[in-house]
């Protein structure tokens, strides 16, 4: 491709961007995923289950090379491999809490299996060994149209069962016993949780790539939790940040090609972690002088 | 559920879990607006008890009502505290968001935003949260983090959670536990208020009886799987406790004729076999 170069006008800059198909595939598919992300991932942060997600990422690996090993779509690898990890993480959980602390040992070992199952395979084929790189740090020059109906699909039925659960789950995160007493199917939710964070860590790799899909899962949720205790206002709080460090991280790893995509997109979310840790500092400092005057 | 009926009532009720009978045949009436507390060792089946209340334990002899009917015909009238230790500093939701989960948690979908500009229910379930928030004396704190409140702090608001609904019954699990003193009597009194005040007839659970013996209409004695109930002058007193725990106690009367329980082995009932702790051991209690 030709080299950009940067018009410092944010809207020529964009329609710069949406004239490559290519380049409109990955802010289609890369918005829809950022949304479902940070709003999953927020909940993900809610519930400490953080450790699950990052397993479930690195699961993601193995299952999507597995597939082209066998000449099946990547995509089958992605979301089998989460889908089956993420029930037998909850398969070894308690059932009534989101706790998984209990099955740290379980996930971890589970983790350490997909790494050594992935690099098996890639070292069985040389031909891997470029798609190798995207598959662990993502790549936006591959997302073709049908990978983009996939995403949009998946995007559509977790953004509607993210919907439909999030102020039950959000009870039974804080309140198991609570839950249960007010009728609400605590253990059930849990497996529906899991399930919903798999596909959702699958559709986040295909774009940022098996190692690289925290840019995306955590990083809004948690600065969103930083900004307000106020739950449903962090919740949109993570979508708006997630949209933005993707959109941001597309177009610095467009206007600077040397800078790939996904180190684009975490440095991008990793400032707006710090920046939102000094704006609450900030705040903090004049309220407390206030109260000592 | 007419005011004829007392608040629960139990009758020749029984739980036996696997091989572990916790209680048999336990007759016991709580009138309708008294203050009970359920005391006894560790283990002998006090939160289980509670637990046949909510429908979350089910009786394996005889038979349990909540104000005239089943636990589960009577569960919107009840509030539940359940046991807990605290929220970690890291925990990120507003008081006030948790006691609004207490009100509406149990509905399927996302609250709308904006809600309170064009819904008239919702907002008055706003102003139901801000009035049970103010009741407990949580408003000025009510916007921060749970993580960042004071233990203290934190148990008003679970406390307003279970409240939320405007419940005839509460249901308190070790409401006091890992509270520092000021707190225990602090906390202890506003559970008072809210029985004597506003007319709620509420159960809590405790292992350590002192902060809330003078509050007390009636105590519910549990141990060797059998109970003894009556007005805490009649039950709390030396020979009873010492009996009930296998090991001396003392009631002694201060200048002010308040009661203090002295000697009380308040967590560690496991040192005494005669208890039968079949959690550790594994036999019949």
């Amino acid at each position: 491709m030709s080299s950009p170069v940067v018009s410092l006008n944010p809207w020529t800059d964009l329609s710069t961007m949406w004239s490559y198909p290519y380049l409109r595939n990955a802010l289609i598919a890369g918005s829809i995923v950022a949304i479902i992300a940070a709003s999953v991932g927020w909940m993900m942060v809610q519930r400490r289950q953080s450790f699950l997600g990052h397993t479930l990422a690195v699961v993601s690996f193995p299952g999507a090379s597995l597939a082209l090993l066998f000449a099946l779509p990547a995509s089958v690898g992605y979301y089998g491999a989460t889908v089956i990890a993420a029930l037998i993480a909850r398969q070894s959980s308690d059932a009534q809490t989101a706790d998984d602390r209990q099955s740290n040992a379980t996930i971890g070992t589970v983790q350490a299996v997909a790494l050594a199952t992935g690099l098996l395979v890639i070292s069985r084929s040389s031909s891997f060994l470029t798609s190798t790189t995207s598959l662990l740090f993502g790549s936006f020059l591959g997302i073709t149209s049908n990978e983009v109906l996939l995403i949009a699909v998946v995007g559509v039925v977790t953004g509607v069962v993210f919907i439909a659960i999030a102020r039950p789950l959000l009870l039974a995160t804080f309140d198991a016993t609570e839950a249960t007493a007010m009728g609400i199917p605590v253990a059930a939710l849990n497996v529906v949780f899991a399930v919903l964070l798999a596909c959702v860590v699958a559709a986040t790799s295909q774009i940022t790539g098996a190692l690289l899909v925290f840019a995306l899962l955590v990083m809004p949720g948690a600065t969103a939790q930083i900004l307000t205790p106020k739950v449903w206002k962090g919740c949109a709080i993570s979508v708006g940040l997630g949209l933005g460090i993707l959109w941001l991280g597309i177009g610095l790893s467009f206007y600077l090609p040397r800078l790939p995509l996904g180190f684009c997109v975490t440095s991008v979310g990793f400032f707006a972690y710090l920046v939102s840790h000094v704006l609450v500092a900030l705040r903090s400092r004049p309220h407390l002088q206030g109260n000592v005057a | 559920m007419t005011p004829d009926h007392p608040a629960l009532h139990w009758s020749d009720a029984s739980v036996t879990l696997g091989q572990r009978t916790l209680f048999r045949h336990v007759n016991l009436t709580i009138p309708t607006g008294s203050f009970v507390a359920i005391l006894g060792p560790n283990g002998v089946g006090k939160s289980t008890l509670m637990k046949t209340i909510l429908g979350l334990q089910h009786l394996s002899e005889g038979s349990v009502s909540v104000f005239g009917g089943s636990p589960e015909e009577a569960r919107p009238l009840i509030g539940y505290l359940p046991q807990r230790h605290h929220f970690e500093s890291s925990v990120s939701i507003s008081g006030r968001d948790l006691v609004r989960l207490g009100l509406d948690g149990d509905r399927w979908g996302m609250p709308l935003p904006f809600a309170n500009k064009f819904s008239a229910s919702a907002r008055a379930k706003s102003a139901q949260v801000a009035e049970v928030l103010e009741q407990v004396g949580a408003t000025s704190y009510a916007d921060r983090s749970v993580g960042a409140c004071s233990g203290g702090e934190q148990q008003r608001l679970l406390i307003a959670q279970a409240l939320v609904r405007r419940p005839q019954l509460l249901v308190l699990d070790e409401p006091l536990d890992s509270l520092d003193l000021p707190n225990q009597v602090a906390v202890a009194e506003l559970i008072a208020t809210i029985s004597n005040v506003h007319g709620v007839t509420v159960l809590l659970v405790a292992h350590d009886v002192n902060p809330i013996l003078s509050h007390l209409d009636q105590v519910v004695y549990l141990a060797h799987g059998g109970v003894l109930t009556g007005s805490p002058k009649e039950v709390i007193t030396s020979e009873n406790l010492s009996a009930l725990y296998d090991t001396p106690v003392d009631v002694l009367t201060t200048s002010t004729g308040r009661l203090v329980v002295v000697g009380q082995p308040d967590a560690h009932g496991g040192h005494h076999p005669h208890l039968g702790h079949g959690n550790h051991h594994g036999h019949a209690g």
